[in-house]
């Protein structure tokens, strides 16, 4: 029997290392004909502001080789509306929820954290500065170690549970914004939301999406991600959430490998709504196989 | 009426004309609900070109031996791939998705509209209504004639009338254009329909005109089909809904057209 439980820090203990990335899981409930969400170390839900946002226009999605582009722009319904209508019916799961937070300023960051502060069946809150589909904010908080560091220290200063801190790869550096995240009192950070892009009709010379511009996801980014899971993973002492691409078992123990102490499914369960449960296995056949007791004995492990 | 994901083997596979086809799913287990107006999805494992899964109308449902039969126009490299899998193979699907078409008063004259593969959901969406009036028309539209397709099918279940943009087969023109839609319109109780976006428009605004109940079924680039990744949202009275979990079926008063 193999032990698969990671501790991610700040009493965020999972049963497994298989996490869902926000924005591609919706709130759990949209899965419950597809599989048992209990069998995940936990889910991330949908991005929640403090205010109902509509979104972007469409079209929103394109569709590229290896992944998709997409230009959602973080519709939602407000925080308040979560935790009246969604919350209680994410406290029938066992496995732990974790609510991604996005804002346009610290205010807003900090209002929205304060609505979760106090709710019992949320484990954590993935701090989302690196949404790269919203005109105000979002990016912009991951993309300057300063705000990074400020936009951290201030929710930090309001809660109290796990924070995680979901880092861009539209940088530079991103080892430089992952330390000022983990400066500013972030329990984990995970890496990495969507790079940026953008798709052309050259019949219509139009762009694809109505925003010009989107955020890429799926295989194309799997090669990007893993470097900066890597980079990040040898550059802070907080664990680290990889994501990109992943779409199996394989994929998932790479991430691992580099440096992640659990990872997140995200385009892949719009392929596959089962995918998780089954990368969960997946895991547990690799340790058995590889003789390993424990999936925190895979953190790091990568031999150079 | 739970999604499911199932392998589904195909049975048959009638290639309709050079544009169109069918494929016929059979399920190893029991067939859910399934309504008319919903739609599955297909992971197109074939494909290399192909990364989402493509989202199509359920055509027909045979309960009695667990099958789904899917009309597909061959448009892009999805429905290429899916023209090129053989009886036998098996195809990786969700369903059912999406809400359905709602259904008329006992004897209500009802008008089913299929425009070019919008024709997909119009026959199913007969049968369920077979028994609940016996007053269904169900009119086709194409560009050409080698477009009408499956006539003998639908008139099977309804009153079957026909345009053509060329004039070969049925009236000249448009849906909009039939004589039906100039002279028997205001007696009709229901309006369903399905085609392409500026031919729903063109019925929304006369459905409103005579003020005849419509539903539309509305087609959108889908990221996951059935709504959790927000991609294909259309502008309602409510603000973005998701066309694949919200609907694909709207009444036309509740959309910004």
């Amino acid at each position: 029997m193999v032990d698969l439980s990671v501790d991610l820090g700040n009493n965020l203990i999972l049963d497994n290392p298989v996490l869902t990335a926000s924005g591609t899981f919706g709130y759990g409930t949209e899965f419950d004909d597809f599989i048992d969400l209990n069998r995940l170390g936990g889910f991330v839900v949908k991005g929640t502001t403090l205010h109902h946002r509509e979104g972007n226009a469409y079209p929103r999605m394109a569709e590229t080789p290896s992944g998709m582009l997409n230009a959602v722009g973080l519709q939602n319904k407000g925080v308040k509306y979560f935790v009246d209508h969604i919350y209680p019916n994410l406290l029938k799961y066992q496995s732990k929820v974790i609510v991604n937070v996005s804002g346009s300023t610290i205010e807003d960051y900090v209002a929205c954290t304060e609505y979760l502060e106090g709710l019992e069946g949320i484990s954590a809150i993935e701090l989302n500065i690196s949404c790269p589909n919203v005109k105000e904010g979002g990016m912009a908080f991951g993309t300057s170690c300063a705000s990074a560091e400020k936009v951290v220290e201030a929710v930090r200063k309001v809660y109290s549970k796990h924070l995680m801190v979901k880092l861009s790869p539209n940088v530079t550096d991103i080892t430089e914004i992952a330390k000022s995240a983990e400066a500013g009192g972030a329990d984990s950070v995970s890496l990495i939301n969507t790079m940026l892009g953008m798709a052309i009709d050259a019949k219509s010379r139009k762009p694809l999406l109505s925003t010009v511009t989107g955020g890429l996801s799926g295989p194309a980014v799997k090669p990007i991600a893993l470097r900066m899971v890597w980079q990040v993973a040898n550059s802070i002492k907080i664990p680290v959430v990889g994501l990109g691409g992943i779409m199996n078992a394989e994929d998932a123990v790479e991430f691992m490998l580099a440096g992640a102490s659990a990872v997140q499914l995200g385009t892949a369960n719009f392929i596959d709504p089962q995918v998780t449960v089954k990368v969960v296995e997946g895991i547990a056949s690799y340790l058995k196989e590889q003789n390993i007791g424990s999936s925190k004995e895979l953190i790091g492990g990568l031999i150079l | 009426m739970n999604k499911t994901v199932q392998r589904l083997v195909v049975e048959r596979k009638e290639i309709v004309n050079s544009d169109n086809f069918i494929l016929s799913l059979k399920s190893p287990i029991p067939l859910v609900d399934v309504q008319a107006g919903q739609f599955l999805s297909i992971n197109v494992e074939k494909s290399k070109d192909v990364f989402l899964r493509r989202p199509f109308s359920i055509h027909d449902v045979h309960y009695d031996n667990n099958t789904l039969d899917v009309l597909i126009k061959t448009v892009g490299p999805g429905s290429a791939a899916l023209k090129d899998v053989e009886v036998g193979d098996e195809i990786d699907t969700i369903f059912p998705l999406g809400n359905s078409f709602s259904k008329p008063k006992k004897g209500e004259k009802v008008l089913l509209i299929g425009g070019g593969v919008g024709i997909a959901p119009m026959l199913y969406l007969a049968k369920i209504l077979g028994p609940i009036t016996s007053n269904i028309n169900i009119l086709l539209g194409s560009r050409k004639g080698e477009d009408q397709i499956l006539l003998d099918r639908y008139s099977e279940v309804g009153n079957v009338l026909t345009t053509t943009e060329d004039g070969t087969v049925g009236e000249k023109g448009y849906v909009t254009d039939h004589s039906f839609m100039k002279n028997e319109l205001e007696n009709v109780d229901r309006i369903y329909c399905c085609g392409p976006e500026p031919m729903m428009k063109s019925i929304a605004k006369l459905a409103k005109e005579k003020q005849v109940a419509c539903e539309v079924s509305l087609e959108n680039m889908m990221g996951c089909g059935f709504g959790v990744c927000l991609c294909c949202v259309t502008d309602t009275q409510e603000g973005h809904k998701c066309v694949c979990s919200d609907g694909p079926i709207f009444n036309i008063e509740d959309l910004k057209w």
